[in-house]
């Protein structure tokens, strides 16, 4: 049984390489159980999406330095 | 020019925004933002952003409007990036690769208990939907930041790894760090933007305008 920070390392790895099959059981099992570990890995692919989405040009609503909002 | 011609009545009815000078000077700053955050040199981003404008406005014909000009443009300055990073070659020192991780074992280890579990103070909760919270302008101003708060380097390799695209593999080649080296410098920037973030997103949740 893999423990929570195996498998934060393993959730990390996912966003390198396809994870082979004994580990994505291993993942799935674990993440079955585990609610912190679950919220982890949607905000690794969360983290994904923003930092894609700014590479895309996504913080076009980011103000100037000099932003007068506060 | 034919850009220009494209904006006329009777062109295509679905004619592209137009890639003007103006249009392009107007994306600078976030632009060089860009650039600076990951080159960490104001020249060497100015430089790129440039090269960046000035290849759009020529190829300001085959820009075709499927995606927004701001996502085009970018696209064009990232591979203007991905070309500097791999001329320049082996730019970062592994040594400052080490020191980066020093303290972060520390924390790490904290985060977890003795048998490889979830301190209840660490254990993640759930974030907001993201596509809401990136529609907030305070949301970047907080990505901005905890981008910059990362050591230099293992921002160097996330950024090349999330924002270029660049597969692990390639990266650890350029800068001559073995796969799992690799990885482990990929952890440990997402561990650190993750609580950069949840903090900040935390606040925007609190703070929403």
């Amino acid at each position: 049984m893999l423990n929570c920070k195996e498998v934060t390392q393993l959730c990390s790895q996912e966003m390198e390489r396809p994870l082979r099959l004994g580990e994505r059981f291993s993942l799935a099992t674990h993440l079955m159980m585990c609610n912190g570990c679950t919220n982890f890995r949607r905000q690794m692919k969360a983290l994904r999406l923003v930092a894609q989405s700014y590479a895309a040009g996504g913080a076009a609503v980011a103000p100037p330095p000099d932003d007068r909002s506060q | 020019m034919s850009s220009v011609t494209a904006a006329l009545p009777g062109a295509a009815p679905h004619a592209a925004p137009e890639i003007s000078a103006e249009a392009l000077i107007a994306l600078r700053t976030d632009m060089l933002r860009f650039a600076q955050l990951q080159l960490r040199n104001r020249e060497t981003a100015e430089d790129m952003v440039q090269e960046a404008i000035e290849s759009a406005l020529r190829n300001a014909s085959s820009f075709s409007g499927n995606s927004s000009r701001k996502t085009w443009v970018f696209a064009i300055l990232k591979n203007r990036i991905i070309d500097h990073l791999r001329q320049a070659g082996r730019t970062v020192p592994m040594s400052s690769l080490v020191e980066d991780g020093e303290d972060w074992q520390e924390r790490l280890e904290a985060m977890f208990n003795e048998r490889g579990h979830w301190r209840d103070s660490a254990r993640p909760t759930a974030w907001p939907n993201p596509e809401q919270s990136m529609q907030n302008k305070q949301f970047w101003v907080v990505f901005e930041a905890c981008l910059d708060h990362l050591p230099a380097n293992t921002a160097r390799v996330f950024m090349m790894r999330e924002f270029l695209g660049l597969e692990a593999e390639e990266i650890c080649a350029q800068l001559g760090l073995t796969t799992s080296n690799c990885h482990v410098i990929l952890h440990r920037a997402r561990l650190k933007l993750r609580g950069c973030l949840g903090n900040g997103w935390a606040h925007i949740g609190d703070a929403q305008c």
